[in-house]
């Protein structure tokens, strides 16, 4: 799975001395191209600190990550341009759609080709052809205002996946949604990971999406991640530890 | 490529319209401003052109006869006109007062010219109707400025004169409209005392008993002639043959006459940087003040607006939008509001420039500096909003 997105012994102290926070320990995952894993775990486990740290947003203090057969980070960044590598290789889906406001639905996905030189009419076909796959084809013209939620985030999808990037990531990207949008979403997901051969991770808290999961990573208190397969027709272990971990949230 | 600014402006018009709007009425006023100064320098050149002299021979060590009284016999003219290099010497003065037009007043300055020969420095040029003054007495000719109309009467002091011609840009070094009389009528006016003056005057003058003696009753008289006559002038205008230089025919002036002269560049001089350079330095105040003012509500619009996308900058800068984008997004925006303030400053000084009351000259040099101007402020305007977006950490799109 060299393939995918690798992560070998990552480690993210936020401060140092007495007040230094340990929030990845020592982190080991491996995500194929065409696979989606959540990462599940309580709050404050590091879930959004190995995001970010995936997301080349924020520097490890340690490790190594590779995409594809690149080391982009290697107890040091190996990439010295960071936009253009999460341009390139990185898709984001986040909480809220965050689409640009100002901007029709398809310049909201034709951006990114568009501020990386393509000619703006390659870029926008490219994006129509996109919002088609993903069934929000006749919003095209609109603004995001304009859209219901479940399109809004088929746009995101859209936006993250336009330049064929070798990763998504995507935090919450169900929490705005109900559970019928929130399991279309994520089999929505399923499909474009294998459509567009993309490794997917999905940090979630959502009860309802967990046992959809081939592959779950639970990141406990920083310290280690450990691997859960997902018994074929038995999401119950994951969601026994998801309600420890909302239990512990409520506090 | 995608214009990021233009979009914005787009999806949010009305405010960034609004905004443009009340920034250009501020433009339009620093237009107008400068318009006001071109407008002083434009009228003292007038003034100095319409003069069509070469040299102003005024009272010696006086800056006269426009920006400091100066008072010289009338007679100083004859030697100048004999001296070498001179064509034409015409004695001149000037009033400003206050007189009625109608029911209302209006503010002249009485120019009492020699009529004589036509042509002589002084003289009223740019004669849109009517006729020059040919007889003596009780004739004006006015500026179209100050109202007055072919035929019409007008009192300076306790004489009425009708108007028998009509001139444009005959003005003085402030903008009010010019009255020609001639000499002897203008003289009459500025010296003119009311009749109760006259009579203490007298009565002064035979109480004392040097000027009244005993017995000769004509020492009296002669005394209250002299002293309700005047043959003074406020300067003698000076015109030289073409193949004579101002500057020595001025220093022959100075040493042989005893006399200050100025030549046309010393009284632009003496106008523009001594009698409206307080007028011009308050202006330059004015300018400044607006600048800031425009610059702050500039800064503070694009600032707000900026303000007012700063997830959507994390996320442009998270998915891989480089700083120079978004930097340019937020200078766009704020070149694109200068523009907008421009355009309309500018329609909006060209409508009102008619209706003030002192002249207004909008020069399009001014015009080009004060695009310049508008835009560098808006760029340094940017740089608060710019830093501020630069500022944002794209981490913040990820939810903690
Ligand atoms: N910028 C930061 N500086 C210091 N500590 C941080 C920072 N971000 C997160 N942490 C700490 O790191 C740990 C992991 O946080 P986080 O990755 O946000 O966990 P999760 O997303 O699973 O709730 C927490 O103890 C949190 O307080
Ligand atoms: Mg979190």
């Amino acid at each position: 799975m060299a393939d995918g997105i690798t992560l070998e012994n990552v480690v993210k102290t936020y401060g140092n001395g007495d007040t230094a926070v340990h929030a990845l320990r020592g982190v080991n995952m491996s995500v194929a191209k065409g696979e989606v894993v959540g990462l599940i775990g309580p709050s404050g486990s590091g879930k959004s600190t190995l995001l970010k740290c995936l997301g080349a947003v924020i520097e490890p203090t340690s490790g190594k990550m590779t995409i594809g057969d690149q080391c982009i980070y290697d107890n040091g960044w190996k990439v010295r341009d960071l936009r253009a590598l999460r341009r390139d290789l990185i898709g984001f889906i986040f909480q809220a759609p965050y689409l640009i406001p100002f901007l029709d639905v398809t310049d909201n996905v034709a951006l990114l080709p568009m501020l990386a030189g393509k000619p703006n009419a390659v870029a926008r076909k490219m994006a129509r052809d996109l919002l088609d796959a993903l069934d929000v084809g006749h919003r095209a013209a609109a603004m995001p205002s304009q859209l219901s939620g479940g399109e809004q985030q088929r746009v995101a999808i859209a936006r993250a996946l336009i330049n064929r990037p070798p990763v998504i990531l995507a935090d919450e990207p169900t929490a705005p949604l109900d559970g019928q949008r929130a399991l279309a979403v994520v089999a929505l997901l399923n499909d474009m990971a294998q459509q567009f051969d993309t490794a997917i991770i999905i940090v979630t808290h959502d009860e309802k999406i967990i046992p959809t999961f081939k592959r779950l990573y639970n990141i406990r208190e920083g310290l280690t991640v450990e691997e859960i397969p997902q018994g074929i027709a038995s999401p119950a272990p994951a969601v026994a530890l998801f309600e420890g971990d909302t239990a512990r949230d409520k506090v | 490529m995608i214009s990021l600014a233009g979009r914005d402006i787009l999806h949010g018009w009305g405010k960034f319209v609004l905004t443009g709007v009340g920034l250009g009425l501020l433009i339009g006023v620093t237009l107008s401003m400068a318009g006001v100064y071109r407008g002083m320098v434009d009228d003292a050149q007038a003034l100095l052109d319409n003069s069509h002299a070469d040299l102003w021979v005024v009272q010696k060590d006086t800056l006269g006869p426009y920006a400091e009284p100066s008072s010289l016999p009338e007679d100083s003219e004859r030697p100048i006109q004999a001296m070498r290099g001179v064509a034409q010497a015409a004695g001149v003065t000037y009033l400003t007062m206050q007189i009625a037009q109608g029911d209302k007043d209006v503010r002249v300055m009485v120019v009492g010219t020699e009529m004589g020969e036509p042509g002589m420095p002084g003289q009223p040029t740019h004669l849109i109707a009517g006729r020059q003054i040919v007889r003596g007495h009780y004739e004006a000719v006015a500026d179209v400025k100050s109202g007055f109309a072919l035929g019409d009467r007008v009192k300076v002091r306790r004489n009425f004169y009708t108007v028998v011609g009509l001139t444009s840009r005959m003005v003085s070094s402030g903008g009010d409209p010019m009255l020609f009389l001639s000499l002897k009528d203008a003289q009459a006016a500025q010296f003119q005392k009311d009749s109760d003056a006259i009579v203490r005057q007298r009565a002064r003058t035979e109480a004392n008993p040097q000027l009244n003696p005993p017995g000769n009753p004509a020492v009296a008289a002669a005394v209250n002639a002299v002293q309700s006559g005047n043959t003074n002038v406020n300067a003698v205008l000076v015109t030289i043959t073409p193949d004579a230089d101002p500057d020595l025919v001025a220093d022959a002036i100075r040493r042989w006459q005893r006399l200050t002269v100025y030549t046309r560049a010393e009284m632009e001089e003496i106008l523009v940087q001594k009698l409206i350079a307080n007028s011009a330095r308050q202006i330059a105040m004015f300018l400044v003040i607006l600048s800031i003012v425009s610059a702050a509500i500039v800064a503070f619009i694009i600032y707000t607006m900026t303000i007012g996308k700063i997830r959507e900058i994390a996320v442009l800068k998270l998915i891989g939008t480089r700083n120079r984008t978004i930097s340019w997004m937020i200078l766009q925006q704020a070149l694109g509001l200068g523009l907008i303030g421009f355009v309309v400053g500018k329609i909006a000084a060209s409508l009102w420039a008619p209706f003030f009351p002192k002249y207004v000259l909008l020069l399009p040099a001014d015009s080009i500096r004060g695009f310049f101007a508008v835009m560098l402020i808006c760029t340094l305007a940017s740089v608060l909003a710019i830093q501020a977006a630069l500022k944002v950490d794209p981490a913040e799109a990820i939810g903690g």
